[in-house]
C-alpha cells in the first residue's frame, strides 16, 4: 500500500469547503480511505461540526491568531505541514482567487503538481483524473499528477455539497506555528455583491461592449425579468469601463442556464468559454461574422438597442397570455 | 533605482487554433504564437516604473529558439536586456519545472527588488508559475494587481478578489501577478523596433544555469497530459429574420416559449 492516503480538502470560502466535501466524499469512497477537512482561523471550533455533518470523517483544526486573515505564507505553511505529518494522496483546494494563489505555491513547498479548475474528477486506476478547460476554452484536457499528493483546485458550484444529515467524525486539533505573512492587507474595500449568484441563475441576459452606457443595462435588466432571471456582462465591461466587478467567462463565472442571451458580445474564445453548459444560446448581434453566431442557437443580426426592447414587449405580452 | 524581471510566456495565440474536425485534436504543432496578453501589462508596467524611477528592466522567458521574437518584441517596448532560458531538455515542462528553471535564471542574474508575471498565460491559464515562483525565491507574492507603486523599498498594490479590493503594502523584493486592468501596453514605434532588432539577446542554457536534468523537460514533470480534446458544441444555428423588427422578436419570442423558457 502507497505511503500516502486519504482524500483532503480545504478551501477559507465555506461555501465551497462544503462542495469541495461532496465531491471529496465520493472519490474517498471510490478509493476506500478517509475524508478530511482543514480547518484554519483564528476561532474556527464552532464550524468543524458543520463540515462533518457534510461528509468529513476527519477535521483537522488549526486555530491561530496568524490565521484571522487569509496571508499566503501561513496558509501556505500550515497546510504544508499537515500534509507533510500525514501524507494524503488527493489535495482539493477552493478555486477562489485566494486559493488560486495559494495552492501552486503549497504545490511548489512539496514539489508536486497541481491542476487548476478542474471541472471533472474521478478516479481511474487508482489515480485521480483532473479534467479542465485549456487554450483559451478551445479545448479539455484530461491530466494526471505523477506526484502524491495529486493536488487539483475546483471553482465554485462546478460540484454539490451533501444534504446534512446526523454523520459522525472526528475533530484533531492541530498545533501548528505558522510562517509570518511578507504582507500586510492596510485597506479593503468591499465589492456590493450580486442578489443572485449568477451561476444558479436560469436565465441570464448578457451584455458585451456593444452596449454604449451603463445606463443601456436597464433594457437588458428588463428582459431579464421578464423572464425571471438576471443580467450579466463580458469582462471589458468590467476591466476597461469599470461597470461591474465580475464576468463571465474563462477567467470569470462559468454559467450553465436554462437560457443565454448574448447581446453587442463578439463571442470571443475566453467568453464562450464559460457559456458553453449553456442550455439555449441566443445571439443578438448586429455584426453577421462574429463568432458568438457560431456557438448560437437561435441569432439575429441586428441592432441590440432595437431587438432586445421588442423582444420584451413581445415576451411580456405572450407570457401574461399564458 | 529598481532593477525590475519580468517573465514572459510565448504563448500559443489562442484565438487563431484549429481543430481537426475528425479527431476534436487542437493543431497546435504550426499554430502561431505570441506574448501572452497579461505578460505584456506586466511589462508596460515595468516600463512605466522605470521611466518613473530610474533603473532596469530584464525579461526573461523560457522557451525554444522560436521566443526570441516575443523578446525582441519586448526590447522594443523598452526592455533594457533579455534572456531566453532554453534547452531541448526543457521541453514538455510543466509549471513545477518552469518555475525550478525561471527561479534559476533569476538567481543567476543577482540581485533584483520586483518581479513580474501575468496573472494567467493564455493558452494554459494555470496562474501558477508567478505563485510558484515566488515560493522557490522566498518571496512575498501579491497575485491580481491592477495598481501598484514602489517608494524606495515599499510597493503599495491594489488587488481584486472576489468580493472586495484589498490595498496590500510590503517590502521589496516581491512578486506580483498583473490583471489587464493595470494598463494599456504601448505599441512600440517603428524606430524602437529598429533599434531592438541590433540589441542582443542572451540565451542561457540547461549547462548554464547548472539545473538538474532530473527537475526539467518530462521527467521533472509531475503533471501527465493525458489527452486534449476540443469539445463539441452541437448548436441549431437558427437564424431569424423578418422584414420589421418586430416580426424579428416575434420569432424569437415564439422559439424561446418552444424551448421552455418563461414556463412555471
Ligand atoms: C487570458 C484571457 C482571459 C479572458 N477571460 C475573459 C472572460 O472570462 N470573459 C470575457 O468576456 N472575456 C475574457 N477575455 C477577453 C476576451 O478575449 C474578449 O476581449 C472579450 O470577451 C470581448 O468582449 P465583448 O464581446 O464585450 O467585446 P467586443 O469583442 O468588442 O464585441 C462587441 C460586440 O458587440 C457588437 N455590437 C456593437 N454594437 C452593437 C449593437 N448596437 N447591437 C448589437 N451588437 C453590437 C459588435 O458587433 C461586437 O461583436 C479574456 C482574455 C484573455 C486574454
Ligand atoms: N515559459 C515561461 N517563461 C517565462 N515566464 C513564464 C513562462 N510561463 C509562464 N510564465 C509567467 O507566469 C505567468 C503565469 O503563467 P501560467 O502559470 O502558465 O498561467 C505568465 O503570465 C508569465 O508571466
Amino acid at each position: 500500500m502507497s505511503e500516502f492516503q486519504g482524500v483532503w480538502v480545504f478551501s477559507e470560502s465555506r461555501d465551497l469547503m462544503l462542495e469541495l466535501l461532496g465531491k471529496g466524499s465520493e472519490l474517498a469512497k471510490k478509493l476506500r480511505v478517509e475524508l478530511t477537512a482543514v480547518l484554519m482561523g483564528r476561532n474556527v471550533k464552532d464550524q468543524a461540526g458543520r463540515l462533518i455533518e457534510h461528509g468529513a470523517d476527519k477535521v483537522y483544526m488549526v486555530a491561530d491568531p496568524a490565521l484571522e486573515r487569509f496571508y499566503i505564507e501561513p496558509y501556505t505553511s500550515a497546510l504544508a505541514q499537515l500534509v507533510q505529518q500525514h501524507k494524503p494522496e488527493i489535495l482539493l483546494i477552493g478555486s477562489t482567487r485566494r486559493g488560486r494563489a495559494m495552492a501552486p505555491r503549497l504545490a511548489t513547498r512539496l514539489e508536486t503538481g497541481c491542476v487548476p479548475d478542474c471541472t471533472e474528477l474521478s478516479i481511474e486506476d487508482g489515480r485521480l483524473v483532473m479534467s479542465r478547460m485549456v487554450y483559451g476554452g478551445n479545448a479539455l484536457a484530461k491530466e494526471i499528477c505523477r506526484v502524491k499528493p495529486q493536488i487539483a483546485t475546483v471553482p465554485p458550484r462546478v460540484f454539490q455539497k451533501l444534504e446534512s444529515r446526523g454523520r459522525k467524525g472526528q475533530v484533531v486539533e492541530v498545533d501548528i506555528k505558522p510562517e509570518k505573512s511578507g504582507t500586510e492587507v492596510v485597506e479593503t474595500r468591499e465589492i456590493e455583491a450580486a442578489k443572485v449568484k449568477v451561476e444558479e441563475a436560469k436565465v441570464i441576459v448578457a451584455g458585451g461592449r456593444g452596449v454604449e452606457k451603463k445606463e443601456d443595462f436597464r433594457i437588458l435588466e428588463d428582459l431579464a425579468e421578464i423572464l425571471g432571471g438576471q443580467i450579466g456582462n463580458s469582462r471589458p465591461l468590467a476591466e476597461d469601463r469599470k461597470w461591474f466587478t465580475e464576468w463571465i467567462g474563462l477567467s470569470g463565472h462559468k454559467v450553465r442556464p436554462m437560457l443565454y442571451v448574448a447581446c453587442g458580445i463578439s463571442g470571443v474564445i475566453q467568453h464562450v468559454a464559460g457559456i458553453r453548459d449553456s442550455q439555449v444560446i441566443v445571439a443578438i448581434n448586429k455584426d453577421a461574422e462574429a463568432p458568438i453566431l457560431e456557438v448560437a442557437d437561435y441569432i439575429v443580426v441586428g441592432d441590440l438597442y432595437e431587438i432586445v426592447p421588442a423582444l420584451s414587449s413581445v415576451l411580456r405580452r405572450l407570457l401574461k397570455g399564458g | 533605482m529598481p532593477t525590475i524581471i519580468v517573465c514572459l510566456k510565448q504563448a500559443l495565440d489562442v484565438a487563431e487554433l484549429k481543430v481537426d474536425s475528425t479527431t476534436q485534436r487542437v493543431l497546435t504543432a504550426n499554430a502561431p504564437r505570441k506574448i501572452s496578453d497579461f505578460d505584456k501589462n506586466a511589462l508596460e508596467e515595468a516600463v512605466k516604473l522605470k521611466e518613473k524611477l530610474g533603473g532596469e528592466v530584464i525579461t526573461v522567458t523560457v522557451g525554444s529558439e522560436k521566443a526570441k521574437m516575443v523578446l525582441k518584441e519586448a526590447l522594443a517596448m523598452g526592455t533594457d536586456r533579455a534572456y531566453l532560458l532554453s534547452d531541448p531538455s526543457f521541453e514538455h515542462s510543466d509549471t513545477l519545472a518552469i518555475s525550478y528553471i525561471l527561479a534559476e535564471g533569476i538567481k543567476k542574474l543577482g540581485s533584483y527588488d520586483l518581479i513580474l508575471c501575468g496573472e494567467a498565460s493564455i493558452d494554459s491559464y494555470s496562474g501558477q508559475v508567478g505563485p510558484r515562483l515566488a515560493e522557490r525565491l522566498q518571496l512575498p507574492q501579491i497575485t491580481y494587481v491592477r495598481a501598484l507603486s514602489l517608494n524606495g523599498d515599499t510597493v503599495v498594490a491594489e488587488r481584486t478578489l472576489e468580493n472586495c479590493y484589498e490595498t496590500i503594502k510590503t517590502k521589496t523584493p516581491v512578486l506580483a501577478t498583473v490583471t489587464k486592468e493595470i494598463n494599456e501596453p504601448r505599441i512600440p514605434s517603428l524606430m524602437a523596433i529598429m533599434k531592438a532588432s541590433k540589441k542582443e539577446i542572451i540565451t542561457w542554457s540547461a549547462e548554464d544555469l547548472k539545473v538538474a536534468k532530473t527537475r526539467v523537460g518530462i521527467d521533472g514533470s509531475a503533471i501527465q497530459i493525458m489527452n486534449v480534446l476540443a469539445p463539441k458544441m452541437d448548436r441549431k444555428r437558427i437564424v431569424l429574420e423578418a422584414d420589421t423588427v418586430k416580426g424579428v422578436a416575434e420569432k424569437l419570442a415564439k422559439a424561446l416559449i418552444n424551448e421552455g423558457v418563461g414556463g412555471r
